[in-house]
């Protein structure tokens, strides 16, 4: 059952991506262009996604989700370099193609083979990330 | 264009309301780099069916719909070597950081998490920085 409801949420999410144009990635790289043509659309796709989850996250206190015993632990509220130095190299990865990992499976069946290598260069890099993070503590 | 504004809210209370449901039945968050880093790493096996089940529905739905009402281009670069360096950078940036998006964007500020707030300004100020730098100043992208 709570494969099922994985799969529809994944459903839901796949297209909320594609109805809010995040599979463009010419849109991404427009809000990422402050100095260029700059495109506010991704601040709207944000915006319209935090509303639900704030709700949700008001919702889970003092409760139990419906098909499990507890919500998953909270991680570490320690803002520290691998949060700062993942982020700035995502952040590098994101501007320069315009995708990131939800986006990039979303498009993957229309994507191209541009596609396919973008999500074949990023499973590398999240193979490779372990080790560079122990490099990081 | 306004309507594209319109249809990233629409598009984006979607994926909020994608993102509740995971957290509210399945009592998990709703991060793609962490679903998708967790069984490549093999860090996150325990659930394994769970996370193919959300990486099925994510893939098959855009591909039913596009089928339906037509392909909307990605219009991602064709040169394949930037591509292929961006998808490292974001494989082991979204790792490192423990989230991307998704994760430390939507399902981090919603619920005022200072880790989510901090990597989404980082994320979004080196993307920022890249785009200025590789398509204004050196025309890669």
């Amino acid at each position: 059952m709570r494969n099922l409801m994985a799969f529809i949420v994944g459903g839901f999410f796949g297209a909320g991506l594609l109805i809010s144009g995040m599979t463009n990635t010419q849109k991404v790289q427009g809000w990422l262009d402050v100095f260029g043509d700059w495109d506010p659309t991704l601040a709207f796709v944000m915006g319209g996604a935090i509303l639900p989850m704030a709700v949700a996250w008001r919702f889970t206190l003092g409760r139990k989700p419906v098909l499990r015993d507890h919500f998953d632990a909270l991680p570490d509220p320690t803002v520290g370099r691998k949060l700062v130095v993942g982020s700035v190299l995502f952040g590098i990865g994101w501007g320069l193609a315009g995708l990131c990992p939800g986006p990039a499976i979303a498009s993957l069946s229309f994507g191209g083979s541009g596609g396919i290598v973008f999500l074949i260069a990023m499973l590398l890099g999240m193979y490779w990330a372990p080790k560079l993070r122990t490099a990081l503590d | 264009m306004p309507t594209d504004w319109i249809m990233g809210l629409l598009g984006g209370l979607l994926i909020g309301i994608a993102g509740a449901i995971f957290l509210l039945v399945n009592g998990r968050v709703m991060g793609a780099s962490g679903i998708v880093g967790g069984l490549v790493d093999r860090s996150g096996l325990g659930n394994w069916r769970e996370k193919a089940s959300l990486i099925a529905g994510l893939l098959i739905v855009p591909a039913i719909i596009t089928l339906a009402v037509g392909v909307t281009p990605t219009y991602l670069t064709d040169n394949l070597l930037v591509v292929a360096i961006a998808g490292i950078f974001v494989g082991v940036g979204t790792r490192i950081a423990n989230g991307c998006t998704s994760g430390h964007g939507v399902c981090g500020i919603s619920r005022l998490s200072l880790r989510g707030i901090v990597a989404t300004v980082f994320y979004i100020g080196a993307g920022g920085l890249t785009v200025l730098l590789f398509k204004h100043l050196l025309g890669v992208i």
